[in-house]
Order: C-alpha cells, then sequence, then structure tokens
C-alpha cells in the first residue's frame, strides 16, 4: 500500500485545521496521535461499542469507521468542541450532577451521542433517549443515571437551542 | 487513496488499477476487513466526494442513489408511509445511529452478505440495479445482482451507482421484519421483506423476499403466486406463509438452527403480510 502522507484540511471544533494523514487511517487515530484530542476513544474499532463517537457534519459517527481523508473539507466536533473552557455544557452539567461517568470511558461518546440526539430531537421521549445511546456500550452498566440525566438536559435547554 | 468527484473518474480509477482497487463508500463494512487485514487492497476509490451517488429522488417511483445512508432511508418522510415504509424499516434496522450515518445502500447490496437488511425491501420493490463501467450503463435487476455469499455480477473496473425502483402504484403497501436477539448493532437471524399491490379488493402483485435464510436473499415465489388474484384473508396470509417456508434453505449456526429459521420465516411473513396490507390500504401501522 501507498503510505505517502496527503494533505487536508478540517473543521475540528470551529477551528480550520491542516493535517497530514496516511491513506489508510482513521479519524479516529488522527485525532487522538495527530492533533491530540484524546476524548474520543477506541474501544472495539469496528464501530460496535460508540465509544469513538464525533459528529461528522452535526451528525454522530464512529470516528474508528471512518477514513480520514473522507472528513476532508468537512466538520468534525469532539467532545472537547461540546462545552467551552468556562461553560459546559449543559449535557455534561447533568452527567456531573448526576454522577453519570463511572470509569468514564464510554463517557465522551455517550455525550455526543446524546448532543447530536438533541440537536435533531429536543424533548425525546425515554424510548428515544434509549435509542439515541443504544450504540454506545457500558461495561459499568451505568445507563439508568445517562437516562435521567440526557432527559433532564433536554428540558433545561430553550426549545431551538443547541 | 484516490479522492474522485465523479461516476467517470470512479469507473476511470477504476479502469486504471482494477481489481487491485476498493471502493469505499460508508466504510462500515470495508474498515473492519483492512483493520483485519482480510483485505489488502492495492488503492481505495473514495465514494464519499460524488454527490451524485448521494440523491434520493421520489417520483414515479424511486432513484435511490448507491451512497444513500441508510439513516436516510431510516428519517425521509418520503418513505414513512404505504408502500415505502418496509424500506425504511430496514435502514432503521442497520447497527446503530453511529453506524447508520454512515453506512450505505449501495454498500450493503455490494457486500451481498445473506443477512443484509436493505435488500429484501428493494427486492420486494423489483428494483433494479444501476451500474456504471467502462462501456457505459448496465441495468440488471436486484435480484440477478448477487451471486452468491458475498458475490456480484458486478466486474472489477464497474460499481453500482443506484437503485430504480419502478412506481408501486397507489395501493401498494411493504413492510420489513427481522428477528435478532437485541434491537440494536445485530445480525438478522432471518429478515422478510413484503410487498402487496390492490386493486378493487384484490391482490394484483405480490412479492416476499427472505434474508438470511439461504447464500444469497431469495423470493418466496411460490407464496407471492399462492396471493396474487386473490382477496387477502387471514387464511390466505397463512397459506402463503407456510408456503414461504419452502424457499428458505437455511443452516443452523451460533444465531439459530435450521428448524428455528423456518419457523421464523412462516411467522415474519405472517406478520409482514398483513402489515404490508394495512398499509396498501391506507393504514399508518
Amino acid at each position: 500500500m501507498n503510505v505517502r502522507k496527503q494533505a487536508m484540511t478540517l473543521t475540528l471544533n470551529d477551528e480550520l485545521v491542516e493535517v497530514l494523514v496516511k491513506p489508510y487511517e482513521t479519524l479516529l487515530d488522527t485525532l487522538r496521535e495527530t492533533l491530540g484530542l484524546t476524548g474520543p476513544k477506541e474501544g472495539c474499532g469496528t464501530g460496535d461499542c460508540g465509544a469513538c463517537t464525533v459528529h461528522l457534519d452535526g451528525k454522530a459517527v464512529a470516528s474508528c469507521l471512518v477514513l480520514a481523508l473522507q472528513a476532508r473539507n468537512r466538520q468534525v466536533r469532539t467532545i472537547e468542541g461540546l462545552g467551552t473552557d468556562d461553560t459546559l455544557h449543559p449535557l455534561q452539567d447533568a452527567f456531573v450532577r448526576h454522577g453519570v461517568p463511572q470509569c468514564g470511558f464510554c463517557i465522551p461518546g455517550v455525550l455526543m451521542a446524546a448532543a447530536a440526539l438533541l440537536a435533531e430531537t429536543p424533548r425525546p421521549s425515554d424510548e428515544e433517549i434509549r435509542y439515541g445511546i443504544a450504540g454506545n456500550l457500558c461495561r459499568c452498566t451505568g445507563y439508568t443515571k445517562m437516562v435521567t440525566a440526557i432527559a433532564e438536559a433536554a428540558a433545561a435547554v430553550p426549545q431551538g437551542a443547541r | 487513496m484516490i479522492l474522485p468527484g465523479s461516476v467517470k473518474e470512479c469507473v476511470q480509477a477504476l479502469a486504471e488499477h482494477g481489481a487491485a482497487a476498493k471502493l469505499v463508500a460508508g466504510g462500515t463494512d470495508l474498515l473492519p476487513q483492512l483493520k483485519n487485514h482480510l483485505l489488502k487492497p492495492g488503492v481505495v476509490v473514495d465514494l464519499s466526494g460524488v454527490a451524485t451517488l448521494k440523491k434520493l429522488t421520489a417520483d414515479k417511483g424511486l432513484r435511490i442513489g448507491a451512497a444513500v445512508t441508510a439513516r436516510e432511508l431510516e428519517r425521509d418522510g418520503r418513505l414513512a408511509t404505504g408502500a415505502y415504509r418496509g424500506l425504511a424499516e430496514s435502514g432503521a434496522l442497520v447497527g446503530s445511529v453511529q453506524v447508520r450515518h454512515l453506512a450505505t445502500v449501495g454498500g450493503n447490496i455490494c457486500n451481498a452478505a445473506p443477512s443484509a437488511d436493505m435488500i429484501p425491501p428493494l427486492l420486494a420493490l423489483d428494483a433494479e440495479a444501476v451500474i456504471a463501467g467502462p462501456r457505459g450503463e448496465r441495468r440488471v435487476p436486484l435480484r440477478d445482482f448477487i451471486t452468491g455469499v458475498r458475490t456480484t455480477v458486478l466486474g472489477a473496473d464497474e460499481l453500482l451507482v443506484e437503485l430504480s425502483v419502478p412506481d408501486p402504484g397507489p395501493h401498494s403497501g411493504g413492510a420489513y421484519l427481522r428477528h435478532t436477539p437485541r434491537r440494536e448493532l445485530d445480525i438478522a437471524v432471518v429478515g422478510v421483506g413484503s410487498q402487496v399491490t390492490l386493486a378493487n379488493g384484490v391482490c394484483t402483485k405480490a412479492r416476499i423476499a427472505l434474508a438470511a435464510v439461504a447464500p444469497t436473499p431469495v423470493h418466496a415465489r411460490a407464496a407471492e403466486r399462492a396471493l396474487e388474484g386473490q382477496a387477502l384473508t387471514p387464511q390466505r396470509i397463512e397459506e402463503a406463509a407456510k408456503l414461504a417456508v419452502e424457499a428458505a434453505r437455511p443452516i443452523s449456526d451460533q444465531r439459530g438452527s435450521v428448524e428455528f429459521r423456518r419457523h421464523l420465516v412462516r411467522v415474519l411473513t405472517r406478520r409482514t403480510l398483513t402489515t404490508a396490507l394495512a398499509r396498501a390500504n391506507g393504514g399508518q401501522a
């Protein structure tokens, strides 16, 4: 295989970034290894666990299944760009208050899946919340608090806002 | 990695690299194969920059670009009722939301797994595969497109560009159901897609397509014939469900035995036909 690196640009957490990537490198590897964003995690590497969930053009995707070059000229958001240094996203705030994280490994992926869900469905039912995070495995099995926290954050966000 | 911007450029890349080239659309099947070194392509051709492959048009039938995602089928309002509802249901069952945003219809078909969820509803809709190659475009009925487990009629220099669905008519309904131990991120033990079209209270066309019970998805032809020209009473639907079992040639594996799969074909055929009938009659079932 040709391993010559290719240059590409993407908008990462609202900033234009230029990066050199190997042809068959995943977006997850680029984010973690080259760009130093270690929020997205590699659990399974095959799209089954959701720990690597990021937003690609606003949609939740498994970044371990995306080739980095497929994100060229597109918008990528990771957990690092969900809130700001000063202000947590309402979902993060609810997760902290409810003590959702146990070991914490799945949490960045869960938060990104939940944020994408609320962007699409601002007032989800409990069932919609459960399906919204059904692609995220939590081996600590802390799902009940997740659903509670996501429902509370949804109720707190004014209609029409992110 | 080659990054074409049009179908023409894809065909050129395939002509240049032949069997050494591998196409990637959503990547949900390809990436795990690359990571496990099951596949060692000389070059990967990325379809994500080809806009025409992402179009879904509904006008006297459907034209579904090969790179339309499972999530788009799940959420497109034009597929939410009646004739196309089975297709939307199949899209909604693929992987998880993170996978459905990536996984494409064309990928599901070209990967040609016996259990592929999006194939039965398209078979039931009599879809045609539109193929681009160096000699131009050719069209192949979807039922002839898949030739075996993970094999298709596609030449090394060709790509699937579109699924073309003929107008099913005003009183047509479709449904897709599968059985899995868990709802998300699982693979069908059996999948059944049914489609019925009615005129004056009589079934003018019936299609039943089965997944995960043979090397390729298959039509239950005897069951289809038993319904056509008839009023679809619960008894006739039950008879058709029994006949559908004869089209199944399942294997026993860790997901289910031969006997269990045959049982599921009967149950899911009855349920999908019943739902498809209600939808053909304008119901929101």
